[in-house]
């Protein structure tokens, strides 16, 4: 497994929030202007840190949703946890104008370049849309040619993550092919009972191995062993298929 | 001079205290790993043990489990900042597997099934530091904690702790494994929060 250093400097830094939108009933948008902002690479995370006026402080890891770009702007979307500290903060109380410490962007190895040319397969299970949501978008805003697929696994269709923009993607033609897996509660008519993702759906909704995708799947544990777990028993070689877990507490979107 | 968040409490706990700086407690066991879990059926399994030339040491699995095991309780520190205390392993001490091994080589690059690797300094495996673990809280290592046998060395970052150990190298230098060699610190001490390669 190769990879490649794309850590900048981890120095922390003054994020201003500039809009907030509701994504579903739990999860919500937040679009940050930060100071000296260096760039980011589609898949990669921020640290977030929030501070109480003792001087007690908290750290937790987000997913960046947006593209590269380079107006300083970044959005991170955040699923509120039931028993989350710093999520509940960031998904009710904070407002536009707000400032938060924030530092990176972190990571080298779940990431997504422009220059790469080979299809991509996406693998989504409930908010691990957000950084592959990255990736969708960079794609967009690179003009790539990549083929795309993105396998976007929920528990029902309100817990869809940028709905409206997924299917003006999926609108454009066929380089963009999106397939939904519900394991709870499925669209009326849907062809499909609910449950998790099997090896059938594997073969409908995702690149065969023949053409040598370059996978990455990203959700809580159980979701990513097992669609990894199936994607290897379908031919993929392990070392095309790129992970991103987080648990029940991980908080990393 | 930290911003202050209008309106943050969080939630301290007793156990604060004993967590190393930017740390936060769970009591869950999260997966993190680079790509899919390699399942390696134990007829199959072996550690070896090489000086870049020569193995000098190798063991399967029955020669292995023939080994003199510990019992341990530790606690984990994972980059991504949750730590869990107070957890409890079963494995082969690399004392144990390093009894017979004479060598000035002072840095080692632990390698995993599924090409995961990982360096450490010798003398930070040896001394009562480092274990091969092959049961976690009693039962046998589920695949995604690296079962069948995992490196355990649980004073630096957990992703030093590789899964699905299977070969450890002898080295003269030092060198960045897989996390190391893409922005992660090349020794990770997590009381020195040395998480990034520029800390």
């Amino acid at each position: 497994m190769a990879g490649t250093a794309i850590l900048g400097r981890v120095t922390w830094r003054t994020a201003t929030v500039v809009g907030l939108h509701e994504e579903t009933a739990t999860a919500r948008t937040i679009i940050l202007a930060v100071r000296d902002w260096p760039g980011h690479v589609a898949g990669q995370h921020v640290d977030v840190r929030l501070t109480a006026p003792d001087g007690y402080s908290a750290v937790r890891s987000y997913s960046i949703a947006s593209a590269p770009s380079s107006d300083g702007h970044i959005e991170i979307t955040v699923e509120r946890l039931p028993n989350g500290e710093v999520s509940p903060y960031l998904t009710q109380e904070v407002m536009v104008g707000d400032e938060l410490e924030l530092r990176g962007p972190i990571g080298g190895w779940f990431v997504w370049r422009s220059d790469q040319t080979e299809p991509i397969q996406l693998l989504a299970g409930g908010s691990g849309i957000v950084p592959l949501m990255a990736m969708l978008r960079s794609r967009s805003s690179a003009a790539s040619a990549a083929p795309f697929r993105l396998l976007y696994s929920v528990r029902e269709p309100r817990a869809v993550f940028y709905r409206d923009e997924l299917r003006a993607l999926s609108n454009q033609g066929d380089s963009v092919v999106i397939t939904y897996a519900y394991t709870r509660v499925t669209p009326k008519e849907w062809p499909r009972p609910a449950g998790r993702i099997d090896a059938e759906l594997i073969a409908v909704g995702t690149w065969p191995s023949s053409l040598r995708p370059t996978s990455y799947v990203c959700g809580p544990t159980s979701f990513v062993e097992h669609a990894a777990d199936l994607l290897i028993a379908a031919g993929h070689d392990r070392e095309k298929v790129r992970t991103e877990r987080f648990g029940a507490t991980g908080e990393r979107k | 001079m930290a911003i202050i968040s209008r309106g943050f409490s969080g939630r301290r706990s007793e156990a604060q205290a004993k967590l190393p700086p930017g740390q936060y407690l769970t009591t869950d066991f999260p997966v993190l790993s680079a790509g899919p879990t390699p399942h390696i059926s134990l007829d199959r399994w072996e550690f070896t043990i090489d000086d870049g030339r020569n193995v000098l040491k190798r063991w399967d699995w029955k020669s292995f489990r023939e080994l003199p095991t510990e019992t341990i309780t530790v606690d984990l520190h994972c980059v991504t900042r949750w730590s869990k205390l107070g957890t409890s392993w079963e494995g082969v001490s690399l004392d144990v597997l390093l009894r017979d091994v004479r060598t000035d080589l002072p840095y080692a690059m632990f390698r995993s099934y599924g090409d995961y690797m990982t360096n450490l300094p010798l003398k930070d495996v040896m001394n009562n530091q480092a274990w091969i673990a092959f049961k976690y809280d009693g039962a046998d290592l589920a695949p995604e904690h690296g079962g069948p046998a995992r490196l355990l060395v649980p004073h630096l970052y957990l992703w030093k702790s590789a899964k699905w150990v299977k070969r450890m190298t002898l080295m003269p230098h030092d060198k960045p494994g897989f996390w190391e060699s893409i922005g992660y610190h090349i020794y990770g001490d997590p009381w020195r929060e040395q998480r990034y390669s520029d800390e």
